[in-house]
């Protein structure tokens, strides 16, 4: 690659000179000063949230990720009905939002037409461009009232004895958080999906077609397989995503620390319990346990996206792009 | 081998149901983008007048005002945020494509991926500990922080992207005729990488200006004008959080009107920004 000799031959010049000129060394440092800030600014999130969740960690120690109780007044918090709240809707949302992705990312590398395939790719690139509390406002005007007339009160009608759908119909629910969360996500693993089924090499489709496969076979067996740890990667990012979504969840979920299983009930996340109390919370024990809840999300999508990440780059370096 | 024909078949309409069935998923994914644009248009078009947008917000309850304070705070905190991140993520850009490809340099991408994963409120709440409470009281300047901590990662990895891809030989002509590599970089290396590097900017500018979260308990928010840096601040997305939240109906006409003022600025930066450098990047995803 023509950069790395560059960079190379910069390296030889400087050796050769001896003693390099000050401007090429200020420049040095002070690039290698602005790259160093990723990491310190990593450093630096992980040491402020620590901090401010000492208190709460003292108090509570492990118990506050067992403890379902959440009572600001009693001034007793646990985490777990938060923690439930994540998971059931951000594990929901991909469920929904997987196959869509995918499907629509064959779509805009295997099967449109080129001309077809820029245009859609923006129009999908869109949905990550509307901002969260722009999805929220629509969701909670719109959306919830619809859902709560057309989905939800047939669905408690007729299957109310499943836990699933217990409870009455009120409209802001995990359903609505679960639907509004999927289509957010959805762009993220199109497009990175799309990215990395395009890295798939030319031979392999190829030897396929070679064979006497047809289209949807090539893509079936050959090229989804070759592109499989990518994808992985895909949808890993996607559920970063998913996990540390605020202000439309927070929007629409209905906001109550319930450990419930059914789709109709209001629950609550991680992400939006701190936007919803933090500024109301009054005592420094419940700032701390907010910020110990952050400092988890933090944690968790971390090892997340460093496992996305690693995923992708698996499969997109092998290309060169790296 | 005998190959039947029913099975030759079977197999030719599941080739056409599959691809078809992408071409569905396609449309579905797709439907979103026009019915939110939609409803914003609808229902907030006559609100967005003159009095919206040159007012101030009235107590609550009352009907009329406006959100000139947000508008000019979104623009504010914003311009904050691109002062303190273009610097930094315009040298680590440099630093990634220049001198990238050692252990550092792999450990600094990554890290500048997992950055922007971190989520917003995240990024809110450091800020928060970091600033407010020392400064004990919500600010401008904190909003402007957590917005760069937004746009940094963004920016850094665009300009890699961008400054990779000037020719090499524009370099080494550069420095054949005895520029330093400093002078190179900055006349002519980033020189040509500009085009690239604005449109990613206009990006990371986009997705600042829809940042609700991190402003929540940074910026806070603010019924009056006010243009320090160490006191709160309005802006779009926490007014519209507020106003949508609230039980007035004016306020919830209101909110649809700062919605639509919010996603024309952000449509408008990311049509220009891909109008203007269609495949150049793709860092950004």
């Amino acid at each position: 690659m023509g950069v790395r000799q560059a960079s190379a031959s910069a390296g030889v010049r400087e050796r050769r000179a001896g003693a390099t000129f000050w401007s090429d060394r200020l420049f040095r440092v002070v690039v290698v000063a602005c790259a160093s800030m990723l990491g310190l600014l990593l450093l630096l999130f992980a040491y402020e949230l620590w901090k401010s969740s000492l208190l709460s960690m003292r108090t509570f120690g492990w118990q506050f990720w067992v403890s379902r109780d959440w009572d600001p007044v009693r001034e007793r918090f646990g985490a777990l009905p938060f923690i439930w709240g994540t998971l059931l809707s951000s594990i929901a949302a991909l469920l929904i939002a997987v196959p869509l992705s995918l499907g629509t990312a064959i779509f805009i590398a295997e099967v449109a037409p080129r001309w077809l395939r820029q245009p859609v790719s923006f129009v999908v690139e869109l949905l990550a461009a509307i901002p969260s509390v722009v999805y929220g406002l629509w969701g909670m005007f719109v959306m919830v009232p619809w859902l709560r007339e057309n989905v939800q009160k047939p669905l408690a009608e007729r299957f109310g004895a499943i836990p699933l759908f217990e409870g009455p119909p009120v409209g802001v629910s995990m359903m609505a958080a679960i639907l509004i969360l999927s289509v957010m996500i959805i762009p993220y693993i199109t497009a990175v999906s799309r990215e990395v089924i395009l890295a798939v090499p030319r031979s392999q489709r190829e030897a396929s077609y070679g064979l006497g496969a047809t289209k949807w076979e090539t893509i079936r067996y050959v090229v989804l397989r070759y592109a499989r740890v990518g994808i992985l990667g895909a949808i890993i990012l996607g559920y970063g995503r998913a996990v540390g979504e605020t202000m439309a969840v927070t929007m629409v979920i209905g906001n109550r620390p319930d450990l419930t299983l059914s789709l109709l009930q209001p629950g609550y996340t991680m992400a939006s319990v701190i936007a919803n109390e933090f500024t109301e919370a009054t005592s420094p024990l419940y700032l701390s346990a907010l910020t110990e809840i952050g400092l988890l999300l933090f944690v968790i999508t971390l090892f997340i996206n460093a496992l996305a990440r690693f995923l992708v780059w698996r499969v997109t370096r092998g290309e060169g792009r790296y | 081998m005998k190959v039947s024909p029913l099975h030759e078949r079977w197999r030719r309409f599941k080739n056409v149901a599959a691809l078809t069935l992408a071409g569905v998923c396609a449309v579905v994914v797709m439907a979103p983008v026009f019915i939110i644009l939609a409803y914003l248009v609808a229902n907030g078009i006559r609100s967005v007048n003159l009095e919206f947008l040159s007012s101030l917000p009235k107590p609550p309850g009352e009907v009329g005002g406006g959100m000139a304070n947000a508008i000019v705070g979104s623009f504010y905190m914003v311009g904050l945020g691109l002062l303190i991140s273009l610097p930094i993520g315009v040298g680590a850009g440099v630093y990634l494509a220049e001198f990238g490809n050692t252990r550092f340099g792999y450990a600094v991408r990554f890290m500048a991926d997992v950055l922007n994963g971190v989520p917003s409120i995240v990024i809110g709440i450091s800020v928060w500990a970091l600033l407010v409470v020392p400064m004990r009281s919500f600010s401008a300047l904190a909003g402007g922080v957590a917005l760069s901590f937004i746009m940094i990662p963004m920016i850094a990895r665009t300009t890699e992207e961008m400054v990779r891809a000037v020719p090499n030989s524009l370099r080494m002509a550069s420095l054949s005729v005895g520029a330093t590599y400093a002078r190179t970089m900055w006349s002519v290396v980033l020189p040509a990488a500009r085009g690239g590097i604005v449109t990613g900017v206009m990006l990371a500018l986009a997705r600042a200006f829809g940042e609700a979260a991190p402003l929540l308990f940074t910026a806070l928010g603010n019924r009056f004008w006010n243009f320090y840096l160490d006191r709160p601040m309005a802006n779009l997305p926490t007014q519209i959080y507020e106003y949508a939240k609230s039980p007035y109906q004016d306020w919830h006409r209101q909110a649809w009107a700062a919605a639509l003022v919010l996603i024309t600025i952000v449509l408008v930066l990311n049509v220009v920004a891909r109008v203007s450098t269609r495949e150049r990047f793709r860092a950004l995803r």
